[in-house]
């Protein structure tokens, strides 16, 4: 094996995300264990514009693939084969975002690769080692891959960006597409959940998840908000379960907010929703669960059952 | 038109629990139906009743046990189940691939036109098997749907995928292909007593390794879990003690405090 490390950058409309930055950072660490150089795609798109920012601190070599606007995964599962048969690396690594979820396990098929996905850790001697969640981020584990080459994905936000600088290579990779086997299309983007509030201005939100157990019980969230002049946000259950529309969903797939004060009823904490709120001034947890992730996060805790709390702090506010 | 959804029995940890060796105690564990695959499970139902002539079949890996979990389907209204599993599958670490592996070779032998997943299981929460079964099959795919529009017999899906930040991708894949289901596409059922009852006479036919004419290397993998552990808290979260009407009087001086409530 080369020891060389292959990571493909993610990007949208026009940016590329900063998990694509992080990845430059976890696929040097790797190359340094194995020894070899940190080679990174970019595929679609401005493609010179991304490789001006993605040349920063550990890179070695740039790959320019210009095909097509924007992500098509039938594009990029043809691409990053074509550039992994090219440099026979020892790694591919990939953000495991929507779009990682889109294609790298086909990738990873195609190329016979063991695959491992949403890293939060990855280190290697001799054999590769992943850390992961399990049951819903109760617990970690790790995980032995005794198989070279492999294909690994990395969650978000683990890893530091690198730093800009750097004198990487820029080299423009070409390919013969096989136009035949594009079988999906990519019409349009929209952006959802607008309406009437948007949660992202608020200075106190007062967010509700799972704990609440019935939609009747949001009216209690609902008084409290009322009481305290705030406003309402949810995590993902509550808007899936069509309790509160989505334009009140905090979180990865829903919006980033960034209040003064973001109190958190009944949100165990998943990293979904965490990625949409960490950046709060202050994070206040209301839950049961002692060990639940959100107090990892929080400022300040209450242990406690929301039915006993919430109406006890409407009391105090006069409700 | 044939639709195939692949649901996965998970296992949920109680809020206290003990690790022993690499994993949770089986005491501590709780069986039930995937999220992700209970909103797969309602997408093809939701197709069968639109459509003439739409047999859905649920396909899953697991133990005797995990009947009760495609029962569940099968009570929602799916017509039929495969249950994969042998003693060689029992005593292996399945990864993404020897996954995608048996669940390609049942939809081999069903060729479904559709074949709907949940995006991840979470108890594990690889999030790669359905796309790593398209490929194996030579389908197309689309991960993470939130948005599925077509009818029965359509050669094309009108999906849209759920991007981050409040973005959605407008995708259309030619069938077949596999859809990865996100939570929230639709509203899952409770499965109505007359749906449980019919439940009981529904098939589930048992498949072992020989019988979807695979070899016990199929269940061999690279990848194998070394350790578990409890992540050491990084909290430095000030406590409100005492009852809820202290932890309450806390909580409203530090609203005043900073500023956000009066």
């Amino acid at each position: 094996m080369s020891g060389d490390v292959l990571a493909v950058a993610d990007y949208r409309r026009g940016e590329l995300r900063d998990v694509s930055f992080e990845l430059l950072t976890a696929g040097r660490e790797l190359a340094d264990d194995l020894g070899g150089e940190l080679h990174v795609a970019v595929i679609a798109g401005d493609v010179d514009g991304f490789a001006e920012e993605l040349t920063r601190e550990g890179v070695d070599t740039i790959h320019t693939v210009a095909e097509g606007e924007e992500f098509n995964h039938d594009v990029y599962v043809q691409a990053v084969t074509a550039l992994f048969d090219e440099l026979s690396p020892s790694a591919l690594v990939a953000p495991n975002s929507v779009n990682g979820l889109d294609y790298v396990p086909a990738v990873a098929t195609r190329l016979e690769l063991p695959l491992t996905t949403d890293a939060v850790g990855l280190s290697y001697d001799d054999s590769l080692e992943v850390t992961r969640e399990m049951y819903g981020s109760k617990v970690e584990t790790t995980v032995a891959v005794d198989a070279e080459p492999f294909a690994v994905s990395i969650r978000g936000g683990e890893w530091e960006a690198a730093a800009p600088g750097g004198d990487a290579t820029v080299e423009s990779f070409s390919f013969d597409l096989d136009e035949d086997a594009v079988g999906s299309r990519v019409t349009g983007f929209e952006e959802v959940g607008g309406g009437d509030v948007d949660i992202g201005d608020a200075e106190f939100l007062v967010s509700v998840g799972r704990g609440i157990e019935e939609e009747e019980n949001i009216e209690l969230i609902e008084e409290l908000v009322e009481a305290t002049d705030a406003t309402m946000s949810s995590s993902r259950p509550i808007v899936d379960n069509g309790w509160l529309p989505k334009n009140r969903q905090v979180g990865q797939s829903g919006k980033q907010v960034t209040p003064d004060v973001y109190l958190a009823i009944g949100i165990s904490g998943a990293v979904q929703h965490v990625a949409g709120m960490k950046g709060s001034d202050t994070i206040v947890a209301v839950n049961t669960d002692p060990n639940a992730p959100i107090f990892d996060i929080a400022d300040y805790g209450i242990v406690g059952d929301l039915f006993d709390v919430v109406p006890a702090l409407i009391e105090e506010f006069g409700g | 038109m044939k639709v195939l959804v692949t649901v996965k029995e998970v296992a949920e940890a109680a809020d206290d629990f003990e690790i022993e060796g690499d994993d949770i105690g089986e005491q501590y564990l709780e069986y039930d139906l995937n999220e992700w695959d209970d909103y797969a499970v309602e997408a093809a139902v939701q197709l069968q009743e639109e459509g003439d002539d739409v047999e859905t079949v649920a396909v899953t890996i697991g133990p005797e046990r995990s009947e009760e979990t495609i029962r569940m389907a099968l009570a929602k209204g799916v017509d039929r189940a495969v249950r994969v599993w042998d003693d060689d599958v029992a005593g292996a670490e399945l990864d993404v691939e020897a996954r995608a592996e048996l669940l390609a070779a049942v939809a081999e032998e069903e060729e479904p036109d559709l074949i709907l997943s949940g995006v991840q299981a979470n108890d594990t929460g690889f999030g790669a098997t359905g796309v790593a079964l398209a490929e194996r099959l030579g389908f197309e795919w689309a991960a993470v749907v939130n948005h599925l529009d077509m009818e029965a017999g359509d050669p094309v899906a009108a999906v849209r995928r759920e991007l981050e930040g409040g973005v959605e991708e407008l995708t259309e894949v030619d069938l077949p292909a596999v859809l990865t289901i996100q939570t929230g596409i639709n509203e899952p059922r409770y499965a109505s007593l007359r749906g449980i009852r019919q439940a009981q006479s529904k098939e589930i036919a048992p498949k072992t390794l020989d019988d979807l004419g695979l070899g016990p290397d199929i269940v061999e993998t690279p990848i194998r879990r070394t350790a578990m552990y409890e992540p050491e808290s990084e909290s430095d979260a000030t406590y409100f003690e005492g009852d809820a009407d202290e932890q309450a009087a806390a909580l409203a001086d530090l609203l005043r405090e900073k500023g956000v409530a009066r």
